[in-house]
């Protein structure tokens, strides 16, 4: 790991202003998600008040659906489930990505080709679609679409872990720990790795804001998890009567978009404050 | 760039193309073993329409009392044939449904892909100009909004302002329910219903356009051979299109390859938001009815469109780019 202390890393970071709004944003969805069980007791699944309120009539601050639900109380406890399908399912998808790509970089040959043809294989196929399917298949529940979520999020990892440890892999450090003997495990694991994170942990919040957008998507399309209330699906539920109640699926959009936008800003903020040397230079696509 | 090396080339890509779409029957294949439950009743469609007699037929027809590669054979032979089950939903072929509902998606996403395209790189490249300027922040965060919205949301919202409460636009299908039209009137009419849903798919790839193109253009505009051509004294309108946007363009081809698939999935979310008849559409009713050799179907054709657009786009930038060994 380069020689950062805390405070370094956090002025480099905060330089970046949107990065620190991001950060501020990011917080307040983790609270409202933490406090969803006491600033609305009880299942969002039960009907609050009349169906159908406009927004803050009747105490009801962002209005109600066709079954008298609170639309504030399903977004505040959906906020739980988003990011817990953005954050285990982006662990999920490091975890195969990490390992796989770490394998091409370090041992290359001919298990780099025959990985690389297979991460290839995964980055043609229309990822959505697999993913639907995925649920489908397997019925929708959060661990389906966990693994869904996984499966089709984990080859960009294994690129730029494998280019990470292609160019490390020859560097004078390494060729050391092979000269006294370490166990190649070891050496993958205590002396590649550490240098190879900056741009894991870059790439793992711009993957946590995609698993979210993915998550909604599945669950606009009615493959969430039946029992677990979502932003996505709020939205779908919203879909049929737009006519009537445009609250009903306007506000976890907002949500949706805060969410994900804040992760993005976050992802551009650990880039700048991990590498300065590229700070200036940024801009580049997704 | 000689014919022979070409066609070389286009074999090489042509095998490797065919490799990936037996690829994906094969994944289809064990999708259908995955799935918990009898093999038979997956590929029949757990809808409970199945009866019995159908069941024992297609456990016939699939070998389903086979050794596993016998059955992959068969599989993988009726895939080729272009066979690709039955609908017990909707009592015909899979291979006719998704067949029937392919224009519809071919002219959604080619819309938006025009649109995202040409907007795109546009807006990318004043931005690149006017780096730092107020128009070039201005580009960056509508970029990054549209980078960060839902699809579905963008088209709900769309249908919201414009088929709601403007009532400019049509929100859903792609033509005027019994409204008997001929010539142009039918065109204009296909075109009205396009506009909203090409929007929406579009916006979200304009967004990434915008962004590779800009990076891309400053990346190149670094670069000796601009240097050169500004020392010679080119007129700099000069050295954007013909040095700079011209490099900068070759990115944003491979990167229309990467994201072919993205726009095909894309086009679920936005056919079932505006419910256009397409392959989109399909999925998302075979979806309620949990008609998997539907979905199997829509996964496997929307996969081979990839393949072979990536195969376009390959050989696409072999001939604009010199540079690319097409021997390698």
């Amino acid at each position: 790991m380069p020689a950062f202390t805390v405070k370094d890393f956090w002025r480099r970071y905060r330089r970046n202003k949107g990065a620190v709004v991001g950060l501020v944003v990011l917080l307040l969805v983790m609270l409202m998600a933490a406090t969803a069980p006491w600033l609305f007791p009880g299942s969002p699944w039960d009907m609050a008040s009349a169906p159908f309120l406009p927004p803050g009539e009747m105490g009801m601050l962002l209005g109600t659906d066709s079954l008298g639900r609170d639309v504030a109380a399903g977004i505040a406890h959906g906020a739980r489930i988003s990011l817990l399908v953005g954050a285990v399912s982006t662990a999920a998808a490091l975890l195969v990505g990490v390992t796989l790509g770490a394998i091409a970089g370090y041992l290359g040959g001919f298990a780099d080709d025959a990985i690389m043809r297979f991460t290839e294989f995964f980055q043609t196929i229309p990822s959505f679609v697999l993913a639907i399917l995925l649920v489908a298949i397997f019925t929708p529940s959060i661990g389906s679409v966990v693994f869904a979520i996984a499966v089709v999020s984990w080859p960009p990892v294994a690129r730029v872990v494998r280019a990470e440890f292609l160019s490390l892999r020859g560097r004078e450090f390494v060729q050391a720990a092979e000269v006294l003997g370490k166990s190649r495990v070891s050496i993958v694991l205590t002396d590649i790795l550490p240098n190879a994170l900056s741009p894991i942990v870059v790439l793992s919040s711009l993957m946590v804001a995609t698993a979210i957008l993915l998550e909604s998507a599945l669950s606009f399309l009615g493959l969430g998890d039946p029992n677990l209330m979502t932003w996505g699906f709020l939205i779908g539920s919203g879909r049929s009567v737009i006519r009537l109640a445009w609250w009903m699926s306007v506000f976890p959009g907002i949500a949706i978009f805060l969410t994900v936008l804040a992760l993005n800003l976050v992802g551009e903020g650990l880039s700048d404050a991990l590498n300065p040397r590229l700070a200036r230079q940024r801009g580049g696509a997704a | 760039m000689e014919v022979s090396k070409l066609l070389g080339f286009l074999l090489r890509r042509g095998v490797k193309a065919a490799v990936v779409v037996l690829a994906i029957v094969v994944c289809n294949f064990l999708l259908v073993h995955a799935a918990p439950g009898d093999p038979a009743s997956v590929i029949a469609g757990q809808s409970g329409a199945a009866d019995a007699v159908f069941l024992e037929q297609l456990r016939r027809q699939f070998g389903l009392d086979q050794p596993l590669h016998v059955q992959l054979w068969i599989y993988v032979k009726s895939v080729l044939s272009l066979d690709l089950g039955f609908s017990h939903r909707q009592q015909q072929a899979v291979s006719l449904l998704v067949l029937e509902r392919l224009p519809a998606t071919l002219l959604l996403t080619g819309a938006a892909f025009v649109f995202a395209v040409t907007l795109g790189v546009t807006l990318g490249a004043l931005a690149a100009q006017r780096v730092g300027k107020w128009a070039d922040s201005l580009i960056t965060v509508v970029a990054l909004t549209f980078y960060a919205t839902p699809l579905f949301w963008v088209g709900l919202m769309l249908v919201l302002v414009f088929s709601v409460w403007l009532e400019w636009l049509p929100s859903f299908g792609m033509s005027s329910v019994g409204a008997d039209l001929h010539g142009l009137a039918v065109v204009w009419d296909v075109a009205q219903h396009l506009l909203l849903p090409a929007l929406t798919l579009g916006l979200f790839y304009l967004a990434v356009y915008a962004r590779l193109t800009r990076a891309t253009m400053l990346e190149v505009a670094d670069q000796d051979f601009v240097k050169t051509a500004r020392a010679k004294g080119v007129p700099e309108g000069r050295i954007l299109r013909s040095h700079i946007l011209r490099n900068a363009l070759l990115p944003v081809i491979t990167f229309a390859g990467i994201q072919a698939g993205q726009l095909l999935g894309g086009s679920i979310l936005v056919e079932t938001v505006f419910a256009w008849p397409g392959i989109g559409r399909l999925a998302f009713e075979a979806l309620l009815a949990r008609d998997y050799p539907v979905l199997l179907g829509v996964f496997f054709c929307t996969s081979v469109m990839v393949v072979l657009f990536n195969l376009v786009t390959d050989l696409l930038y072999a001939i604009i780019d010199p540079r690319v060994e097409v021997a390698g």
